[in-house]
């Protein structure tokens, strides 16, 4: 990989951020009685978009917004400008990841109609979500937080909304936890303006469609498993690569397999929930192909799990795979409505690194400072005098991968993520030497269970509480 | 590299995946299933020790600590007339094993000094204010039904296909402080 390609200054990248956070500022104060240097930052968002298809209806939602009179149409104009720059800066940053990787790109598809989706419920969304970008992060209260349960309870329990649901979910929950905002010390300002935006454009009907889907037949090569979660929900995507049995080129593709859990379901008791459902994730644990027959594969490289569509293959190694495979395998395209940085997560097989402290900075620099390694911060891998920070808080805490153990990895497969200014490395499996012996250890090893003897215990502990719940759930929920 | 000279604050404010909310910690569940920081309050649900099918609701305001303390089927608890009573003292103990001490003093307005206050600290420091008791029925109703959504969140069914919002939400090792 050309690490060189990730560290170098991205064109008219810093401009458009610059837009994106003045405007992301706006939503600090609220829209209801904007003071002028958030109608600075209206304008400058509706000039950023002049040249484009929204010129025209954003510049008219900049002048209300700016007057503080946005109703949801302008507000709804607002967030698809700065979606819009996002998806610029995602496509600037995609194609940085393909010369890096030296990947074939795919194409873009039409996407698939949107299943209908009941309208008022949508609406209520709309309609806390501009109440909200009225109150500002500084104007929110437990009432106005508290106005987004009963949207996600009527949401949760169907499919087509499952989305929109979970990310107001989650998002709530910050905004519950962060109150009341008048006594916020710090706000995640680009973070509540991606889901607030995000949420909002997810209330369009049409939205939630997705990218058609068609049937494929060969051999999966699984690469690691990547767990996301909030506090009520959880999704494990199980990237591989695909080899079509038609001989056509092999594709990166991803499973995923997602849960709505209550709070107090974590850690092992997550794989627990999840593992049920996809049989994939015992397949990557135990370092398995499997062979699918007929199962929906959309252009954006996402499986449609099915279990009945797959069996258990030979022995895979994902390091194996990582080597000899994934260099020739076509990327995945990222739907139009779903391009932002931080959607960017690309299969990479790293080795020959030299691995230094977070901190240590420009070429060369720490490579004498074991002493003060604290791999729990994150550590970089030095490739050919250019720094990649490797991102180790984000492995999950129920698997047998560990900040130390990428700290002392002679190899790692990992998902090159941006965020915050700069390109991140996720681990998702490392190898490293244990008595002079190369050993892997996979982020995802105890997704399809464990005979660890920490993992036994911890799953020990989450079968107990999920059975607690189930029991008082059994007793109170039918009253 | 530009992100060298940002600080580690500016990165947070920059940042899609700036981690907000730690996860809850691993704890036992069968004396008090359900605990939330939530609507201005401490407040749970306390199994009762003797009867299967009777739980407690109970909850401790954040700044002046009223607390209320009423079973499922609103019938006041005894033992929280004066003061708080085993199953707050429960509650809290378990909030903190949850939350962190200090996660719950700063969301209760307790003034526990530096660090993090264990459970007994808390919960001292909380009566020396001598908080009043206050009416539970409605709170009780409240409480409840916001833990029978909790439960609910079992009974939803996992879906393969895929939540690509999740992207912003990955985990982490910290307990965010
Ligand atoms: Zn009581």
């Amino acid at each position: 990989m050309r690490t060189d390609l990730l560290t170098e200054p991205v064109d008219g990248l810093t401009e458009l951020l610059a837009v994106v956070d003045a405007f992301d500022r706006t939503l600090v104060n609220g829209l209801l009685r904007p003071q002028p240097a958030q109608a600075a930052a209206l304008a400058d968002l509706a000039d950023a978009l002049a040249a484009g298809p929204l010129a025209a209806g954003v510049a008219g939602a900049a002048e209300k917004a700016a007057t503080g009179a946005a109703g949801e149409e302008h507000l709804m104009l607002l967030a698809a400008a700065r979606g819009a720059l996002l998806g610029a800066a995602h496509d600037a940053l995609a194609a940085v990841v393909t010369a890096a990787t030296g990947r074939t790109a795919g194409t873009h598809p039409a996407a698939a109609p949107a299943p209908a989706a009941p309208l008022n419920v949508l609406a209520a969304a709309r309609s806390w979500l501009c109440d909200l970008a009225r109150a500002g992060w500084q104007g929110i209260d437990h009432e106005l937080v508290a106005g987004a349960a009963p949207v996600v309870s009527a949401m949760l329990p169907d499919p087509a909304l499952r989305r929109l649901a979970v990310l107001l979910d989650g998002f709530a929950a910050e905004l519950a936890a962060s109150c009341p905002g008048a006594a916020l010390e710090r706000v995640p300002v680009r973070r509540w303006a991606d889901l607030w935006a995000r949420a909002l454009l997810l209330t369009q009907p049409g939205a939630l469609a997705e990218p058609p889907a068609v049937p494929v037949t060969g051999r999966l090569l699984p690469l690691g498993v990547d767990l996301q979660e909030h506090a009520t929900a959880a999704q494990a995507q199980v990237h591989a690569v695909f080899e079509p049995a038609d001989g056509g080129p092999s594709r990166l593709v991803r499973a995923s397999v997602a849960v709505p859990k209550p709070d107090t379901v974590v850690g092992a008791g997550v794989w627990q929930l999840l593992r049920p459902q996809c049989a994939l994730l015992a397949a990557a644990g135990e370092g398995r192909a499997m062979e699918l027959t007929g199962m929906a594969l959309t252009a954006a490289g996402d499986l449609h799990w099915q279990d009945e569509l797959a069996v258990a293959g030979e022995p895979a190694d994902p390091f194996a795979t990582a080597r000899v495979a994934l260099a020739a395998a076509h990327a995945a395209v990222t739907p139009p409505l779903e391009r932002h940085p931080a959607r960017l997560a690309e299969p990479v097989f790293l080795v020959g690194y030299a691995v230094r402290p977070e901190d240590a900075v420009g070429p060369g620099a720490g490579a004498d400072q074991e002493v003060g390694m604290h791999p729990e911060n994150g550590v970089r891998f030095e490739l050919a005098g250019h720094q990649l920070f490797v991102d180790t808080d984000r492995i999950p805490a129920a698997g047998p991968l560990t900040p130390a153990a990428v700290a002392a990895s002679t190899a790692c497969i990992g998902l090159l993520r941006w965020d915050a200014g700069r390109f991140v490395l996720q681990p998702l499996a490392v190898e490293t030497t244990v008595k002079k012996k190369t050993v892997a250890v996979h982020a995802g090893g105890w997704a399809g269970g464990t005979a660890d003897k920490l993992g036994v215990k911890a799953e020990k502990a989450a079968t107990e509480a999920v059975a607690v719940l189930r029991e008082r759930a059994g007793r109170l929920l039918r009253k | 590299m530009l992100s060298e000279v940002s600080s580690d604050e500016q990165r947070w404010g920059e940042s899609s995946t700036a981690r907000v909310l730690a996860p809850a910690r691993v704890r036992k569940l069968a004396k008090v299933p359900f605990v939330e920081l939530a609507d201005g309050r401490l407040q749970g649900v306390v199994s009762s020790g003797s009867d299967i099918e009777r739980v407690y609701v109970s909850s401790v305001a954040a700044g002046d600590h009223a607390f209320a303390c009423s079973t499922n089927n609103n019938r006041p608890c005894g033992g929280a007339r004066g003061s708080f009573c085993n199953h707050i003292l429960a509650l809290v103990g378990e909030a903190v094993l949850q939350y962190g001490g200090a996660r719950v003093a700063r969301y209760l307005k307790v003034d526990a000094g530096e660090g993090e206050p264990t459970a007994a600290q808390l919960s001292s420091a909380m009566r020396a204010a001598r908080p009043s008791a206050v009416p539970g029925k409605e709170l009780a109703a409240a409480v409840f039904s916001r833990f029978l959504r909790h439960l609910a969140y079992l009974e939803l069914a996992p879906s393969t296909a895929p939540l690509p919002e999740l992207h912003w939400f990955p985990p982490t090792r910290v307990a965010v402080a």
